[in-house]
């Protein structure tokens, strides 16, 4: 598949600057995601009901936080709904160009979580294109295994960018060296190699970021949101198509703002309340037989015709997959 | 015999009691000597403790979500602890040390160690 990374990046524009990500499919699995005239649309939960992709659509999936190893009441079988988020792309009936998964594969950074992880993952047969999530640098050397899994091409600690089809690709880190009472954090460092990454791009080519915790501020009173995530959007603010992909909060929110569409994933291993709702953001107990309506994927498709901002969410639940 | 055995019964009960009353005061010792900071819906309790020099505090995680404990001077800073584990540190110097989760940064605790 043509991916190319940041070094080699396809400098012919493919689409308009009216173009963008569209669609976006949750599945109580993933989210799929279309391209659709500078707006980005969700065309539902994978496992919903949704139109099939055109022949000249795209599509890719986003999954995140799979907290592997986690077997707390919430969820005692975090792999066992990994491995249905993963059948549920499999049965995608277009296969996606690739998978991104938004942070948290493991629940402890253990060796043997990442391994069973990433088992459970290759069995989609995609390429997969990784950020951390707080949970995945909890080693002695804070995130050198992750680095080492899942860094060989990124930068730093893990940031990293591709192109493909005409868009490009930003995964940003925003879980290390985070400081008392504050939310995420990028860093100097990052938020230097962002502008440079960008700088020779023309302000008509789509781009999609995606991170862990939310780069918008969601709720701080629990630390969902970045703090020096403006920094980065001020970068972006000149394209024409911004599409922010994250984690973090296990549950679909989204926010439109001028060019700039943010969306937040399910998990695929358990949910959290919403924001305020309950005493803590801790892993939230749904009565037996409705976990699965909880969790999810999400699917992006790229399309060329012009359809207004829609998302259908549809959970792991969801009985036929498409 | 009938009037030994409610006897035996009476000093078996006043053992058993001074022996719980002996448990309970040495509990209380030890909970002076060796603070406890319980971590609970993301919240660090007591939020802030006084103890003196010399003396360790333990914290335990009764979270179904790991945390982990990092003093903000970095004089101290824990492994990740799933449920129901343990870190403890002791504390020589009088001061006041601020701390939070690394994991979780808006959960915050103070330990203040008079001499």
């Amino acid at each position: 598949m043509a991916i190319k990374d940041g070094n080699e990046r396809q400098r012919k524009v493919l689409l308009d600057r009216r173009e963008a990500l569209t669609c976006m499919t949750w599945a109580g699995t993933g989210l799929l995601w279309a391209l659709n005239w500078g707006v980005p649309l969700t065309k539902g939960l994978i496992g919903g009901a949704y139109a099939a992709p055109a022949p000249h659509e795209f599509t890719f999936v986003q999954i995140s936080d799979s907290h592997i190893g986690f077997n707390k009441p919430a969820n005692p079988d975090a792999e066992r709904t990994l491995r249905e988020a993963i059948a549920k792309i499999k049965a995608l009936p277009v296969k996606p160009a690739f998978m991104i998964h938004t942070g948290d594969i493991s629940h402890l950074s253990k060796d043997e979580e990442f391994d069973n992880a990433d088992q459970l993952i290759k069995e989609a047969g995609l390429p997969v294109f990784y950020v951390p999530g707080e949970h995945d640098v909890l080693d002695d050397e804070r995130g050198r295994s992750y680095i080492w899994r899942y860094g060989k091409n990124a930068k730093g600690t893990g940031w990293h960018s591709f192109d493909y089809n005409g868009i490009h690709y930003i995964g940003l880190v925003n879980v290390m060296d985070l400081k008392a009472g504050g939310l995420g954090n990028l860093g100097d460092e990052q938020l230097a190699w962002l502008e440079r990454d960008v700088a020779g791009l023309s302000a008509s080519t789509p781009i999609v970021v995606f991170a862990h915790i939310p780069l918008w501020t969601v709720y701080p009173e629990w630390g969902w949101g970045t703090g020096d995530a403006a920094k980065a959007l001020s970068t972006l603010k000149r394209f024409g198509s911004l599409t922010v992909l994250n984690g973090h909060i296990h549950q679909i929110l989204q926010k439109v703002e001028g060019n700039a569409v943010f969306h937040t994933a399910r998990s695929t291993a358990f949910p959290q309340p919403a924001p305020g709702t309950a005493p803590s953001p801790g892993p939230m107990k749904v009565p037996a037989g409705e976990l699965r309506d909880y969790l999810g994927i999400a699917s992006v498709t790229y399309v060329t015709n012009n359809h207004p901002l829609a998302v259908v969410d549809t959970a792991l639940s969801t009985a036929p997959a498409l | 015999m009938k009037r030994t055995a409610p006897r035996i019964l009476f000093f078996v009960l006043l053992a058993v009691s001074l022996l719980t009353a002996r448990l309970a005061a040495r509990q209380l010792e030890t909970a002076a000597t060796s603070p406890s900071v319980h971590i609970d819906n993301f919240t660090f309790t007591p939020q802030e403790i006084t103890i003196t020099r010399g003396a360790t505090v333990t914290w335990v995680n009764d979270d179904d979500i790991p945390h982990a404990i990092a003093a903000s001077d970095k004089a101290f800073r824990s492994k990740a602890m799933d449920t129901e584990e343990k870190f403890s540190f002791k504390f020589n110097e009088p001061g006041t040390y601020e701390y939070f989760c690394s994991l979780h940064p808006h959960m915050q605790g103070k330990v203040i160690v008079k001499d």
